[in-house]
């Protein structure tokens, strides 16, 4: 689950990591009194869930409070990158020396916690690699012993800095690391954190992505996630609380299987054949039949939906169980779209016959499948 | 034969007396796996299927050993119920559990490395030795004993192909599901290494998918090590957008890190096989094996 900066940036703020003045506004008045509170100049920052926010003019400045008044404005009746604005966070403008990166995220391979810092700072950490590697310091981080100082230490020193400066950097990074390990983030990152022109630093822009794992400890942004503004459509989170797993994509094949990586790979032979995929939906292992229906509901939401492709390997799920599924979903939810099963495994006979005295015919193999679908998604049906 | 788990494994199932627990250990015994006991915290002294079941996995070492632990321990209890087993002197822990935070997954591997206890998973199938051992959810008929050894992040897409390489001929010594997790226990080099040293195993089949560059170290090590035995990949999630997590935690392309079509491209300059489609496995295979007997 992604943060938004000001949420961010108030966890930041408590762990001692220092950050701008700053406060949220939903409307222009408000901001009006947050700035009020701060020392102009001011920023005035647009609070979407997107990456590239700055380029696609979601951050403005103001030297008044007037002007924040007018930015505020702008911004609030603006779209950045599709996503409406619905709140600002107006903070004191930083007088920027320089721009550094610095984040801590998951070494997979190593299985461990991992700091990535960077001389460089202000775009994607990736860009930032692919462009100049040589600039990009990993430091793994022991899971037992954790973050230690010497360590933050060398990175300061590694970036550049020395003196007095490397204890205040290396206080930064400590407590953004205690900070996404309390927040179980699988990445916190100050992008950039700024050296100002009177040498202290400050996190200009905070980014945090909770484990959606470990949301059960974090109650507080569960609940924003599934009651209020996330960056989740309103399938994907109907399809989150009923622990299906849901993707929109821009194609016209609907797709439902059971298991994460045989959706996935149903996806790529449709593709393979020509086809385009609607999205990716996993129904799990399992799946009763209630479960298909909402399956089967979700996916036709899509307008775009012209043919379904149901791929069901049955090991613990029972093939008569999704055919019963289908065909009761089908007649509920009148369901006129074309489409093409494959269902093989665990009571395939029985499934088969029962999807048979419907009229419907179960097909062996994926690519069988695939190619048929693909020929029902241009019929124009 | 096959690798970690074979005909003379013990195992306990701690969780026993859950839905999936109880479900899935009917179709080990079933199966064969000698499933020597069971641990559910206030069920001790009872049964589930003449299968004693402690409270603790202490109990259940002291009264009859075993060498392996399946967890089908809800996801905040996971690691607590590995880390008891591994403290027990257990050495081969299968993760089935879904959805355990990461923070919890470092942890654990930190103390499995400690303890030099293989773990597998977490959110994995588990592992099979066909006609010998079968200490995971998959469904048994599907595998047959032979010579394939199959390492996979995908537990359906492991069915798959492995039902396409037993319905042509051929069969598999180990299959071992390493989990949908971006941390898991093993990873793919852990697992090429194993069945390098196995006899049994003659060629490898890799089934890898988005998210993260565990395929691409995979490739390096082959690449440098120039792997003995034949290597067939495939890698799923080719159309998959960045920034979206695919069903599996550890399924997500960020930015531009951890596409297939780098993971295929690693492969492919490693010499590694890549299938277009799952079909496809099977026939390379055949392939593959067919040349290796010209060589020999």
């Amino acid at each position: 689950m992604r943060l938004f900066e000001y949420e961010a940036k108030i966890i930041l703020a408590k762990y001692g990591v220092p950050t701008p003045q700053g406060g949220l506004a939903t409307n222009a008045s408000q901001a009006l009194e947050v700035a009020s509170r701060l020392k102009p100049p001011f920023a005035v920052k647009a609070q979407v869930l997107v990456a590239g926010r700055g380029k696609a003019g979601g951050i403005l400045f103001a030297d008044s409070i007037d002007e924040v008044k007018g930015a505020a404005e702008r911004l609030l009746n603006a779209q950045i990158k599709g996503m409406p604005v619905r709140s600002l966070w107006i903070e004191e403008k930083i007088r920027v020396k320089k721009e550094l990166y610095f984040g801590i995220t998951i070494d997979r391979f190593k299985q461990c916690y991992v700091a990535v810092a960077s001389a460089v700072g202000g775009m994607e950490i990736e860009e930032i690699a692919a462009k100049t590697p040589e600039k990009v310091i990993k430091t793994l981080i022991n899971p037992q012993q954790g973050f230690l100082p010497y360590q933050t230490k060398q990175i300061a020193r590694k970036i550049g800095y020395s003196g007095a400066q490397i204890s205040e950097l290396g206080r930064a990074f400590e407590r953004l690391y205690t900070a996404g390990k309390d927040y179980d983030a699988e990445l916190i990152e100050m992008n950039p954190i700024v050296e100002t022109t009177d040498g202290k630093f400050i996190a200009a822009d905070a980014r945090i992505i909770i484990d959606d794992n470990a949301l059960f400890r974090h109650p507080e942004y569960k609940k924003r996630l599934l009651e209020g503004e996330s960056e989740l459509t309103l399938q994907e989170l109907e399809a989150m609380k009923n622990d299906l797993a849901y993707v929109k994509l821009d194609g016209n094949i609907g797709v439902i299987g059971n298991g994460a990586g045989l959706v996935m790979a149903t996806l790529d032979t449709i593709q393979y054949y020509g086809g385009k995929p609607a999205n990716f939906l996993d129904v799990g292992g399992g799946a009763p039949s209630e479960k298909t229906a909402l399956a089967l509901k979700i996916v036709l939401s899509d307008r775009n939906v012209k043919a379904l492709f149901i791929n069901i390997l049955g090991g613990i799920t029972r093939c008569d169980d999704v055919a019963r599924g289908i065909l009761d979903a089908r007649q509920k939810l009148g369901i006129t779209k074309p489409m093409a099963i494959r269902l093989v495994g665990t009571n395939e006979e029985e499934g088969k016959k029962i999807l048979d005295a419907a009229g419907i015919h179960a097909f062996d193999s994926m690519e069988e499948t695939a190619q048929r679908v693909v020929e029902m998604s241009r019929g124009g049906s | 034969m096959g690798i970690i788990i074979d005909k003379d494994t013990r195992a306990i199932v701690q969780g026993i007396t859950g839905t999936q627990g109880s479900f899935h250990t009917k179709l080990m015994l079933e199966y064969g796996t000698k499933i020597v006991a069971g641990t559910s915290p206030g069920k001790g002294g009872t049964r589930f299927e003449n299968v004693p079941i402690y409270d603790t996995v202490e109990e259940a070492q002291k009264e009859d050993p075993a060498d392996a632990s399946m967890i089908f321990v809800p996801a905040p209890f996971a690691v607590d119920a590995a880390m008891e087993a591994i403290d027990n002197g257990i050495k081969t822990i299968v993760i089935i559990t879904e959805h355990i935070p990461i923070r919890d997954s470092i942890s654990l591997m930190a103390f499995a490395r400690e303890n030099k206890a293989v773990a597998i998973g977490p959110n994995t199938p588990g592992i099979i030795t066909p006609g010998e051992c079968k200490l995971g959810i998959m469904p048994a008929h599907i595998f047959k004993p032979g010579s394939i050894g199959m390492i996979s992040r995908s537990g359906t897409l492991t069915y798959e192909i492995a039902a396409s390489l037993t319905g042509k001929g051929l069969g598999q010594s180990t299959c071992l599901g390493l989990g949908g997790d971006p941390i898991t226990g093993l990873n793919f080099i852990d697992v090429l290494k194993m069945f390098r040293n196995d006899a049994h195993t003659k060629a490898v089949v890799l089934i890898g998918e988005i998210g993260g560059n565990l395929e691409e170290l995979t490739a390096g090590y082959i690449e440098e090590e120039e792997y003995p035995k034949p290597v067939v990949a495939y890698v799923a999630g080719r159309s998959a957008p960045p920034g979206k997590r695919m069903g599996h935690a550890g399924a997500i392309i960020m930015g531009k890190a951890g596409t297939a079509e780098s993971k295929i491209e690693a492969f492919k300059k490693a010499g590694v096989q890549v299938a277009e489609k799952p079909g496809d496995v099977a026939e390379l295979m055949t392939k593959a094996f067919n040349s290796l007997s010209k060589k020999n």
